[in-house]
């Protein structure tokens, strides 16, 4: 049964063109993080760097996991991937062009150094995902905000669309509205477990959740993400889990 | 002088737990200080160890309760609650994306005994995009077990706690935002028995009430997202118990029998709002307010905060369906904050009669809106009716029933409804057929007519609830206005066209 959906999902892949991922230049530079850079207020600083424009599908994955057989479901090491990595290929609803989703960070990491690539940082992603199609910081804008939350809204009991949604300014598509995407650093965000802790003892612990007050309010759409990333383990797999990769100029 | 009423008043607790030991609130594991505490703030006793084999705790969903616990010991208590985000109805055709505990809004109730050891595990779905954790009211420690149950999607995270302090307590998610999460369903409450048990009742239900805010109107249909900007200015779209409005009503709604005792858990999840709960027609016997032990009783509306609950019960006396509201009333009748009890069996004439009398009172509306009316009605009666009279009368009537339509100044609606005013209608039919006159306000009239040149074609419903001498008032007020030719219509002309068949429609020419 396995056996024969791998063949169908590689069946469909050969089928289909077989382009080489393609990744956009972002300038980079000073940006307002939802999470500052010492903690206050102050921005982040970014260089230059190439982002992929789409996250990695399941067909891509699945070339990759044919290259490295050992990040197969059934070889991958339990250190590096939990019981549900890339279980939905088991099923009847895994498609060749939607997003690959229920695989670990370290299975990420793996799959862009055979890009000769890397995941991006937070500051990175969360850059890219601030474009819309004419601006490259569209967050002040509500729509932008709706986008966002539209999709929290959602339930995701249903099978997971495709990528191909409309490119941002960037040629960079699916950031918001599609799943959520493993960073590099998505350890270092540091949230706290109990969002209410203002003043506990730990400082560090809290600025994700100390961002939360009135005076920035409109980032709590991107603070959930970030709430999300904080809660993970480097060999959890999530359904609405994926990635995209990026390499440095 | 204080050390002496302080000694009366230890004696007198002693009294009281001797009493209370009477029915059998011994409990092997109690340890004898906790019995020895002077009144009035004793120091909460830890209970001891828990003892036996670890029970799982049943769950229910509301508005069920699960059954009381019959425990004379404390034990280990396995709690396994499941965190998922799913749509569901809101409001008739109206859907939402809910996040909750257990699959409900509000989620499962969790029912433990005090001194009970929980062992709690939160599994938060693999289908779930959130993470998420729990604050238990009941519990005592940092976050109320939020800092050690933040859970990714496809976790499970496990803490244990002891369950000191006995009453009724909400529970909810507490990952940041924290209001949304709320907002969304993510609330419920967790009961810890007294060592005792709770006095025997015939029902108990679970009812929580919350706040919801959507981006479209109340009742707007299809899917709504959540809207935080109305959630931070606190203008709910929907304020509901349990989590959907008609949640309890129609074949959902609570039940009992006339006689019958009733206890119900009402929790407040907010985010927002303070409830103040009623039930229109009861009376509460007995409410343990905000969930703690002091009673009070003979309560009409009792407060209850966001994040916060009480107990309250009373006996159902008379049957019939009473309404379970928030009374600050917009709330209920006008963002979804109703449900129903249903009462059943005999009625009780003593406790309350049903109605006995309806009779007409006009108060008011006689003077002088109808003061023609019962003027021509009185002169009427009297046999001295003058046609002044009959046309004043008419005046007033006309202005109640015929205007609607025909419009107070006769003039109809172009098209649609035909003018009464400067009527070649009315004119031929006084001249020629004033039978057929009196029969349209008594008959209706259904079809083409042809009034001052132009066809109408639509349906006028007989006016039956006018009486013989009203009818004859309005037409007599027709004939006599907007350039009619004038004339009367006698109350024994109208009973006599009552009492003969409707004309066919549309035999007008």
């Amino acid at each position: 049964m396995c056996r024969r959906l791998l063949l169908v999902l590689l069946g469909l892949l050969l089928a289909g063109p077989t382009l080489a991922a393609d990744y956009a230049p972002l300038s980079g530079g000073r940006f307002a993080s939802v999470l500052p850079a010492d903690g206050k207020a102050a921005p982040a600083s970014l260089k230059p760097f190439h982002l992929r424009t789409e996250p990695v599908t399941n067909a891509e994955f699945l070339a990759f996991v044919r290259r490295h057989p050992e990040w197969r479901r059934d070889r991958v090491p339990p250190v590096f991937a939990d019981g549900r990595y890339l279980s939905q290929w088991a099923g009847p609803d895994a498609l060749p062009r939607q997003p690959v989703t229920r695989v670990s960070w370290f299975a990420a990491q793996a799959y862009c150094e055979s890009e000769h690539a890397r995941l991006p940082t937070w500051y990175e992603w969360e850059y890219a995902a601030a474009a819309d199609a004419t601006r490259a910081d569209a967050r002040s804008d509500p729509t932008w905000r709706e986008r966002v939350l539209a999709w929290y809204a959602r339930p995701s009991n249903e099978a997971l669309p495709t990528i191909g949604g409309a490119p941002d300014l960037h040629g960079v598509r699916d950031l918001n509205g599609l799943v959520w995407e493993w960073v590099d650093d998505f350890n270092a965000l540091m949230v706290s477990s109990d969002s209410r802790e203002q003043d506990g003892a730990d400082k560090l612990g809290f600025c994700g959740a100390g961002a939360l007050g009135m005076e920035q309010k409109e980032n709590y759409a991107t603070l959930m993400r970030v709430a999300m990333l904080s809660s993970l383990e480097a060999t959890d797999t999530t359904t609405n889990l994926g990635f995209r990769c990026a390499r440095s100029d | 002088m204080s050390r002496t009423l302080s000694t009366v008043l230890a004696a007198a607790s002693m009294l009281a737990l001797a009493a209370c030991s009477g029915k059998q609130v011994a409990d092997a594991a109690l340890p004898p200080a906790a019995h020895a505490t002077p009144a009035p703030l004793p120091p909460t006793p830890d209970f001891g160890p828990p003892q036996g084999a670890p029970i799982h705790a049943v769950l229910t969903s509301p508005p069920n309760v699960p059954p009381p616990i019959h425990r004379n010991y404390p034990a280990k208590v396995i709690v396994e609650l499941e965190v998922v985000e799913k749509e569901m109805p809101i409001s008739e055709g109206v859907s939402y994306t809910y996040w909750t505990f257990g699959g409900t809004v509000p989620g499962s109730f969790i029912r433990v005994r005090q001194g009970d050891t929980v062992e709690f595990h939160l599994k938060n779905s693999p289908t779930s995009k959130m993470p998420h954790n729990i604050d238990l009211h009941g519990v005592t420690g940092p976050g109320g077990g939020a800092a050690s149950s933040f859970t990714a999607p496809g976790h499970e995270s496990q803490f244990t706690f002891k369950a000191l302090n006995q009453g009724i307590y909400v529970y909810h998610c507490a990952t940041a935002p924290v209001g949304m999460h709320i907002a969304n369903g993510m609330y419920g409450l967790i009961l810890v028995e007294p060592p005792e048990g709770m006095p025997k009742v015939d029902h108990e239900y679970y009812v929580m009430q919350g706040d919801f805010y959507t981006t479209g109107k109340y009742r707007e249909k299809g899917h709504q997202p959540f809207d935080m900007d109305k959630a931070i200015d606190e203008r709910p779209t929907y304020v509901l118990f349990n989590g959907r409005e008609g949640a309890l009503t129609g074949d959902k709604a609570l039940a009992a029998k006339v006689g019958e005792t009733v206890r119900l858990f009402v929790g407040n999840g907010g985010p927002n709002l303070v409830s103040s709960f009623h039930v229109i027609g009861e009376i509460f016997d007995t409410v343990r307010q905000e969930g703690g032990t002091v009673e009070q009783h003979n309560v009409q509306t009792t407060l209850i905060p966001a994040g916060g609950a009480a107990m309250v019960e009373f006996r159902t006396q008379v049957p019939g369906s009473y309404v379970l509201v928030d009374h600050s009333i917009f709330r209920a009748f006008n963002k979804g904050a109703m449900a129903i009890l249903k009462v059943d069996g005999p009625e009780n004439k003593m406790v309350y009669s049903g109605k006995e009398v309806d009779s007409v009172y006009l108060g008011d509306r006689a003077e002088p809106n109808l003061h023609a009316v019962a003027t021509a009605a009185k002169a009427n009666a009297a046999g001295t009716l003058s046609k002044d009279e009959q046309i004043a009368a008419g005046k007033q009537l006309f202005t109640g029933t015929c205007s609607v339509c025909h419009q107070a100044n006769g003039e109809g609606l172009p098209g649609v409804f035909p003018p009464l005013a400067n009527s070649s209608l009315v004119a031929q039919l006084a001249k020629e057929d004033k039978t057929r006159l009196i029969s349209i306000p008594l008959h209706g009239l259904t079809g083409k007519v042809n009034v001052n040149g132009k066809a109408y074609d639509s349906v006028m419903p007989p006016m039956t609830q006018l009486t013989d001498d009203e009818v004859a008032n309005l037409l007599t007020y027709v004939l006599n206005s907007w350039g009619n030719p004038g004339g009367q219509v006698t109350k024994e002309e109208v009973a006599k066209v009552r009492a003969q068949p409707a004309p066919a429609p549309g035999a007008e020419h």
